[in-house]
């Protein structure tokens, strides 16, 4: 019998837009482009300089504090620019790509016949260990801990999210020999969270923790299952892996190369032909998009429309994302906007029958900042054992000790992603948690 | 539309930094933003936002006032007509109590809204949306012979005092539109109590009586109207508070919409039909005897647990702490009402009592949660 979840506090926001479970390949970039910035707590290191070629799976950058984390590069090319921001800071490694890669080749074999600081080694010198994230914090993980679990997640649960079953139907053996990988990482176990409403070729895995999820958004989000089947408590490590970076864990330790290539989805009510695309980590999709939107009054954006970055500028594919979503941007203003009834609705307020609707949501604020006065509703999208508000509230104001006992350890800011989309007082709550979780590394170490 | 958007463009500049007007910004933008949703864009986290703000919010639950609102015009009339013993229509009722209650919205609204505006401005901060509701709220819970400057009176207290000193919408500990009932009840006591005031008195009556129902009871006398009289709200009392049937039909607004608790409305009524049921097995006089389904309609009980408890800055914000605070509320009511004569109605102070209890039972709510943390801790770590 498989291990279960439900839920039944959350909110499915059906979205235009998705994505048709077709795939082309998506025609190369000629620029490819890494954020350090991306990679969030990391402090870089420069390995390389302007003018410097580099092949693919070399080292672009590394972690200033522990330096075994390098981040690698995508492509093989030449390294076109090295843009910095404020103080210095590096935004962007620009890499000018080769007609065609080459790979540096890394001495791999059978995960199953490595141990642990052998698969580390690799995966720290090929930049795949910046795939692994670690709650508490949701950060990039340390190759020192020792987690007590690692959680995969296959049910992207989010608006027009990703449906893994498709994305990584021609990479199952991949995947397959990634989770081997990844169990050689913990002395627990290996959970991997599937969709419970479908089957898919996720269930029929052996040696793993199934967990079938049911219910409304957030249920994928590993912080449902880690909350039920391994609570965080202080001094515990959790390791987190997206399905499609296990996938590339896998093919690394098959081919020794380092080739992030992914199969994306296109999605959302701006896109012509919403469908999955296969493209590398960091492509520049300038031309890739151009003739592929509906018109130009758009917010793209890497990853889904509640976690992910505004690319709308620069249009580069991040790092951690299977997803690219093109939504109207709905800059404009309303009259007499907060009329119920005759300016547009959303959740269930006036709108019954809210999740069977498809709707077509721009990226307009709807509205002005304000104090917490609407508690309820934040709380009805809130499945973790956590009081919203309170540990709002506790983030606000910086103190430590009150955030650890609400349970701030248990949450990243993914999880308050839907309390920004139904927050009345529109507070941006991810910021808050992030921000609540910032200083809680820095005094807890 | 676009004329009005381009008269705001056009003297925005005196309203940024630097501008003339700059201080008067918020004014500036809460008559802005009132017009017109601002084209702003999402920022930070998530991408989409719920079309709801909270002045959608404060006007849904102005919205789910209305009904209570209109017809307490027409009870004004019609109590009047009926006590002048005279011939009138239903219009006739409505107009007579329309230019009655008229007058006093405005006073709360204008001085209420003024003085948020004054805040604001001095503070710098944005205009809340609070007011939409208490503005309204205050006029309802009166009654409808108070004078106009008590009313602006005890607008201001309950502003200044109940509100702003706190920090605006969002910060206060009580219910501000009860601060100004409860200002206006102890500060002048001669208007808000005593039998004459619930109905404006016929010049050329003889016999007249506006007397409360819980007032009557409180002195021993006996129910003068029936059930369907007090569910339709024909009886004398506060201008909103008087028809249950008006009162649900918002209350079915705001719970459809999810703007107030169903969690407190119903452990309110829960908690004050468990009480009165007590008394009636206890029935030691009038008011205790009053039948616990009865003891629901009459007085502000209805208005108090479905507008006034519900505020969701002054309730208790945990939703356990959301049935608790609901049914102490309804128990308190019906004990203030019984046992206390000075008060013949006790949800008001019942409200302002649990307002104040709010964050405490929180509190407990919260420490449960976060013992259940640590004592998975010390299992883990024992």
């Amino acid at each position: 019998m498989h291990k279960q979840v439900k839920i039944s506090k959350g909110l499915d926001i059906n979205l235009k837009g998705k994505p048709a479970l077709k795939i082309a390949e998506a025609p190369r970039s000629s620029k490819y482009v890494v954020k350090p910035t991306e990679f969030y707590g990391i402090n870089p290191r420069l390995s390389v300089k302007v003018g410097d070629h580099v092949e693919a799976g070399q080292p672009l950058f590394y972690h200033k504090y522990i330096d075994k984390i390098k981040f690698t590069s995508p492509v093989s090319g030449t390294v076109e620019d090295i843009i910095r921001g404020e103080r210095r800071k590096i935004l962007k490694i620009v890499i000018k790509a080769d007609a065609e890669d080459t790979y540096k080749s890394f001495k791999v074999s059978n995960p199953e016949q490595l141990d642990k600081t052998q698969i580390l080694d690799l995966l720290l010198e090929s930049g795949l260990f910046a795939t692994i994230k670690q709650r508490p914090y949701d950060l990039i993980a340390n190759p020192d801990d020792n987690p007590k679990a690692i959680f995969v997640s296959t049910y992207d649960s989010a608006p027009l999210g990703v449906d893994y079953a498709f994305a990584l139907k021609n990479k199952m053996k991949a995947f397959e020999n990634g989770l081997k990988a990844l169990k050689k990482l913990t002395e627990g176990k290996v959970y991997l969270i599937v969709n419970g409403e479908t089957a898919s070729d996720f269930d029929k895995l052996n040696d793993i923790e199934i967990v079938k999820a049911f219910g409304p958004h957030p249920v994928g989000n590993v912080s449902v299952s880690i909350e039920k089947f391994e609570p965080i408590n202080k001094g515990d490590r959790i390791w987190t892996v997206n399905p499609a970076d296990v996938a590339l864990i896998g093919d690394f330790f098959e081919t020794g190369r380092y080739n992030p290539t992914r199969n994306i989805a296109l999605a959302g009510s701006k896109v012509k032909a919403p469908m999955y695309y296969t493209i590398k980590a960091g492509a520049d999709m300038t031309d890739f998009l151009k003739d592929k939107l509906v018109d130009d009054d758009v917010r793209i954006i890497s990853g889904n429309v509640l976690t992910g970055a505004n690319i709308t500028k620069d249009k580069i594919l991040n790092f951690y994302d299977n997803e690219v979503t093109v939504i109207p941007l709905g800059k404009k203003s309303r009259f007499l906007g907060w009329m119920p009834f005759l300016a547009e609705n959303r959740k269930s307020f006036y709108n019954f029958g809210f999740t069977k609707k498809q709707l077509d949501i721009d990226a307009n604020m709807y509205g002005e900042e304000r104090a917490f006065v609407m508690n309820e509703e934040l709380e009805s999208v809130m499945p973790l054992d956590i009081y919203p508000v309170h540990l709002l509230k506790a983030a606000l104001l910086g103190d430590v000790e009150k955030m650890e006992q609400l349970g701030i350890l248990e949450v990243a800011p993914e999880d308050f992603a839907l309390l920004d989309y139904i927050s009345s007082s529109k507070i941006d709550t991810q910021e808050l948690i992030r921000k609540g979780l910032d200083i809680m590394q820095v005094e807890m170490g | 539309m676009k004329v009005l958007e381009k008269f705001f463009n056009k003297y925005e500049h005196l309203f940024l930094e630097g501008g003339k007007y700059e201080k008067y910004r918020p004014a500036y933008m809460a008559m802005y933003t009132f017009m017109f949703t601002p084209d702003e864009t999402t920022k930070k986290g998530a991408h989409i936002r719920d079309a709801v703000d909270l002045k959608r919010v404060m006007f849904t639950v102005v919205l789910a006032l209305i009904p209570a609102t209109i017809f307490g015009m027409w009870n004004v009339g019609y109590q009047y007509y009926h006590q002048a013993g005279m011939a009138f229509t239903n219009i006739d009722a409505f107009m007579y109590g329309f230019w009655k209650v008229l007058p006093m919205i405005v006073v709360s609204y204008v001085v209420g809204l003024g003085i948020e505006f004054y805040f604001a401005v001095l503070r710098g901060h944005e205009v809340n949306e609070g007011y939409l509701v208490t503005g309204l709220l205050i006029p309802l819970i009166m009654p409808v012979t108070i004078p106009l400057w008590i009313l602006a009176v005890s607008v201001a207290f309950s502003v200044i005092i109940g509100k702003e000193v706190f920090g605006g919408t969002g910060m206060n500990i009580v219910n501000p539109a009860l601060t100004a009932r409860a200002f206006a009840f102890f500060a002048y006591p001669t208007f808000m109590s005593g039998n004459e005031v619930w109905i404006p008195k016929p010049e050329n009556a003889d016999a007249y009586s506006g007397e409360t129902i819980l007032g009557a009871l409180g002195q021993g006398h006996h129910l003068a109207y029936t059930w369907k009289e007090m569910f339709f709200g024909t009886i004398p009392g506060s201008i909103g508070e008087t028809s249950v049937l008006m009162i649900l039909i918002g209350a079915a607004l705001l719970l459809l919409t999810k703007v107030a608790s169903w969690r407190i409305m119903l452990s309110g009524f829960i908690g004050a039909a468990l009480m009165a049921f007590i008394f009636n097995l206890w029935g030691t006089n009038t008011l205790m005897q009053l039948p616990w389904w009865q003891h629901l309609l009459v007085g502000g009980l209805a208005f108090g647990v479905v507008f006034m408890a519900t505020d969701p800055v002054t309730a208790a914000q945990t939703q356990k702490g959301k049935w608790i605070y609901g049914f102490l509320i309804g128990v308190f009511a019906i004990l203030v009402r019984v046992f206390n004569p000075a008060y013949p109605e006790g949800v008001m102070l019942a409200i302002l009592l649990l307002n104040v209890v709010a964050p405490t039972i929180d509190y407990y709510v919260v420490q449960a949660n976060i013992k259940k943390r640590m004592k998975r801790l010390e299992k883990q770590t024992a």
